[in-house]
């Protein structure tokens, strides 16, 4: 070794220090930024134990969250099987914020520091930053902030109205999380910032408004009121709509204000963790594939050592390990797997395609700049159109792929399609329409209020593969519902095509708990 | 780039969703630990730990798909044989393909988590109450404290508050416009100047008045005034007696089996873990005898043989001694249990009545009188055949309207619910009591 590739080392052994890590950034930086072309957030780096991770992992990895019994049984169930050894931490969180905090594990030795250093603060980030789904739906400016408020706002509520009351609301909301977000852009952008000072607004807007004497004034006898067409009515009330958080929030008759504001607040931050969801395969993809590249980087200039690297590739491939399906491990297709998978053999269609590549994808095959592909494709993609635009018929040879057919009318299980001339596209379909988030959650909509008569809310489930909602649950879930709206609540399993009506649940408000 | 260093931080944040949640799940943990509490040695009771509770009371449900019906594909990694169009037989079980199939969250399982000691004891003894008579005598026996209750004009000078004193002497310095130093010191340099200088008379003479007038306003308003003096009151206040003793008398003669004497031991664990729980202090003291009393250390009390009559009232007579020299009712809750097999000597009877009746009772919060028979001595509990000479005498004396717990035990597993029965909150009775 000679004396200045010694010079150039960042580290050896495995200690660490701040300046280090400082050391470590700016060297990442250099190549994540100077060689790779990354745009990212400015880092925010902390350190924390195994116990405050623990923490972190009880509010879904956010630094500051309400309180929700719900917290605090996740808390309980990761902290009996973390002292169980049943499971490792994770070695990082990586908030998409602005600036960008990562949070690193104190017991992470230089290299791992390194690592996850470049997969989080770099790779991650430059996904927050740069994917379209988040650009549309989150606010990386205002998350911390808006936290912050939600939290003293729920606060608040408890001292005013008791924990009780706001864990039923709570309860509720969290039960419709997943159905509680926008799927397509709204007029306007979320700006949460101003959420805070729009919530005192509503508020003063009604102190101000309020005059008792409204209520002396006699009113008029009820039949003078229009009687709207059901078009209109169902115009005025944005139905049909899908998120029914919202349509809770906006039109249920008998909430107070604090209750609408934490259906608000729910939905909010269910907005924010949206695109996560759609962009697992990709976010990890693009993280383990920084990070691979940055590492690689480090270790041709000699600024980490072989042990470090070899210690570095060590996890690396455990981490990007894809077990096969007969394999006891096996447990669904592993998403940084996939995804890094991905991101290589788009490097490999770059800089040397073969003739099917040519053919396949035209566009980018030899055009030999991997990272302009690849920075387009982590701004304009999400998991679902990436794998169709994107899965290579020889990845799906490397992985042997099969496509395998479940069906209860039929007495076996089919192969339908495996990695061959005539699969290749049926197969990349059905992968990609496992990631579609519209196809593997059930579509609930609002579809009418009874407004003349007893005040139902009447919901579908349009039924997707004939596979209806889980019973137990949905009938639990929709007593949350009537609990909200105050009235009876029937939720219809349709076949969209048909209209036939599988089943209905119905579910009447407790009187008490509102 | 900022690192920030978290690690000081105070940790627990989730503390308080921990304290919702086990609100939240309350009565399944609370059947929970008494379930574990019944299978576990007691001596690991106040250890916490691990407990299991459905999952069903704490779950979060949502709108999702059964799983059931319908078409379901999987793209698997790992062909090895397969070509299209070839069929498999579906595995037992409906698992489908691998593992794919099943992980939909369908059969959720249990909930296990881990209490901590305090969480633990706190749900196990959390409906128990000390009995009524020890509630109404906590309250009136107080010993008697100090506590600071703001200043006085009068003291002794230990309880003089300086700082309050010295604000005082300043305000009224200000006050009265006493001349500082500075002012005398300053006015004597002019003086001495002029003097010097042989300026003209008439200014002297002025300052030397002013200055005779100054030196006498400072000896009329001294630096410091009894009239400052502050003292630190203290007001006497009663508090409840925090500590407790806990008499362990046990019968040890020939008849008491080693089971016998298991199912006493474990009675006396819960009485003290119970009693630490409310008491900053207790204390135990063990008391054996057979036809004599002699106060023992643990392990001779629990293990060591001995043989011999059986006369009750020499454990109570040492009792008495006990607490006569050592622990005085003013200050000291006192708690008794009492394990023997119900053997007692029969011209012991009516001296036992009267000395427990006389003596022991009016200085005990609790007397607790428990009758450990032998595991084949199967009779139903609660029920008693064929009451021994004991049992007999100490009946008479509760039908006399003495207030004295009895029970009778067999089996190890009833220990616990004895013990639950004897201190079972008794809100409502209590309620119809108060006046």
């Amino acid at each position: 070794m000679s004396l200045l590739e010694h010079d150039n080392l960042l580290f050896q052994g495995a200690d660490w220090d701040f300046s280090l890590i400082q050391r470590i950034h700016d060297a990442v930086e250099k190549i994540g930024v100077g060689e790779m072309g990354l745009n990212v957030y400015p880092n925010q780096i902390e350190v924390i134990t195994a116990e405050q991770m623990l923490d972190a992992y009880a509010s879904i990895g956010m630094p500051l969250f309400y309180k929700h019994w719900s917290f605090g049984k996740r808390f309980a169930l990761h902290e009996a099987s973390y002292r169980q050894g049943f499971m490792g931490l994770a070695y990082e969180i990586v908030i998409n914020s602005n600036p960008c905090i990562s949070y690193i594990m104190e017991e992470n030795s230089a290299t791992m520091q390194t690592l996850v250093i470049a997969h989080a603060a770099f790779g991650h980030n430059h996904f927050f930053k740069n994917n379209y789904l988040f650009q549309e739906w989150t606010d990386a400016d205002g998350i911390l902030d808006y936290l912050e408020f939600a939290k003293g706002y729920i606060t608040r509520c408890e001292e005013r109205y008791g924990h009780a009351a706001v864990e039923r609301v709570l309860d509720a909301a969290h039960a419709l999380m997943s159905h509680g977000v926008h799927r397509y852009p709204r007029k306007k952008r979320p700006n949460l910032r101003s959420e805070e000072r729009r919530e005192k607004e509503r508020h003063l807007h009604l102190e101000q408004t309020f005059n008792d004497l409204w209520r002396t004034v006699p009113t008029k006898g009820a039949a003078s009121k229009p009687q709207l067409s059901d078009e209109r009515r169902r115009a005025l009330l944005e139905l049909p709509q899908e998120n029914l958080l919202y349509f809770l929030e906006k039109s249920a008759p008998r909430l107070q204000p604090w209750q609408r504001e934490i259906l608000r607040i729910v939905r909010q931050i269910a907005q924010y963790f949206y695109p996560q969801r759609q962009t697992k395969v990709m976010n990890e993809g693009c993280a383990t594939y920084c990070h691979y590249r940055i590492m690689t980087r480090l270790h041709e200039t000699g600024q980490i050592t072989d042990g470090a690297f070899l210690e570095f590739l060590q996890s690396h491939t455990n981490v990007t390990r894809q077990p096969e399906y007969d394999d006891p491990h096996y447990g669904g297709i592993n998403p940084y797997a996939l995804g890094f998978g991905m991101m290589q053999d788009i490097e490999r269609i770059c800089t040397k395609p073969t003739a099917e590549d040519r053919e396949w994808f035209p566009e980018i095959a030899g055009s030999g700049n991997t990272m302009a592909v690849l920075r387009d494709v982590w701004a304009n993609y999400r998991d679902e159109s990436f794998i169709s635009q994107y899965l290579s018929p020889h990845l799906m040879r490397q992985w042997r792929m099969f496509h395998l057919v479940d069906d209860p009318d039929q007495p076996e299980l089919r192969i339908e399609a495996i990695h061959d001339e005539r699969g290749y596209r049926r197969l990349r379909r059905s992968l990609s329409r496992h990631y579609d988030v519209g196809w593997s959650d059930p579509d609930i909509q609002v579809i009418d209020v009874d407004l003349a008569g007893d005040r139902r809310l009447i919901l579908h489930h349009h039924v997707l593969n004939r596979t209806l909602l889980h019973k137990d649950d949905a009938q639990r879930v929709l007593q949350m519902v009537a609990n909200l709206w105050g009235y009876a609540v029937v939720l219809k399993e349709v076949e969209p095509a048909t209209g036939a009506i599988f089943q209905e649940h119905v579910a009447h408000p407790h009187e008490t708990l509102f | 780039m900022y690192i920030i260093d978290r690690r000081l931080n105070p940790g627990g944040k989730s503390l308080a969703n921990r304290q919702r949640f086990l609100r939240r799940a309350k009565a399944q943990i609370q059947r929970a630990v008494r379930q574990t509490a019944g299978d576990r040695d007691i001596t690991d009771l106040e250890r916490g730990g691990e407990i299991t509770i459905p999952a069903d009371g704490v779950r979060e449900p949502s709108f999702r798909r059964s799983g059931e019906g319908g078409v379901n594909d999987h793209i698997l990694p790992g062909n090895k044989r397969f070509v299209e169009g070839d069929t498999i037989n579906r595995p037992p079980g409906g698992g489908g393909g691998g593992s794919a199939g099943g992980d939909n969250g369908e059969g959720e399982d249990d909930f296990r988590f881990a209490l901590t000691r305090d969480e633990f004891l706190d749900l196990f003894l959390d409906d128990l109450e000390l009995p009524d008579l020890a509630k109404r005598r906590v309250a009136t026996v107080e010993t008697q404290g100090f506590r600071r209750a703001g200043y006085t004009v009068t003291g002794s000078p230990v309880n003089l508050a300086l700082l309050r004193s010295m604000r005082n002497a300043l305000s009224r310095r200000i006050a009265m416009r006493r001349p500082k130093p500075e002012e005398l010191l300053r006015l004597e340099e002019e003086i001495d100047r002029l003097e010097k200088q042989e300026g003209s008379s008439e200014q002297l003479t002025a300052l030397r008045q002013e200055l005779e007038q100054l030196k006498l306003r400072t000896k009329r308003f001294p630096y410091i005034d009894p009239l400052d003096l502050r003292y630190r009151r203290f007001e006497p206040v009663s508090r409840p007696v925090a500590q407790a003793v806990m008499f362990c008398l046990m019968d040890v003669s020939g008849s008491m089996t080693e089971h016998m004497k298991d199912l006493a031991k474990r009675f006396y664990m819960l009485l003290y873990i119970f009693l630490t729980r409310r008491y900053k202090h207790v204390e135990i003291v063990f008391i054996r005898h057979t036809h004599e009393a002699k106060e023992v250390d643990e392990e001779t009390f629990f293990n060591s043989p001995e043989t011999g009559g059986t006369v009750v009232s020499s454990a109570l007579r040492e009792m008495q001694r006990i607490v006569e020299e050592r622990y005085s009712p003013d200050s000291w809750n006192i708690y008794a249990a009492q394990a023997s097999d119900g053997d007692n000597s029969p011209n012991d009877g009516s001296t036992s009545a009267a000395l427990l009746r006389d003596v022991i009772l009016p200085v005990c919060q609790y007397y607790a009188y428990l009758e450990v028979g032998s595991d084949s001595d199967r009779m139903q509990t609660g029920f008693i055949n064929h009451k021994t000479s004991l049992w007999q005498t100490y009946e008479t004396l509760q039908e006399q309207g003495a207030n004295l717990a009895m029970r009778k035990v067999n089996h190890r597993r009833e220990i616990y619910p004895v013990f639950r029965e004897l201190f079972r909150r008794r809100d409502a009775e209590a309620g119809a009591r108060v006046p």
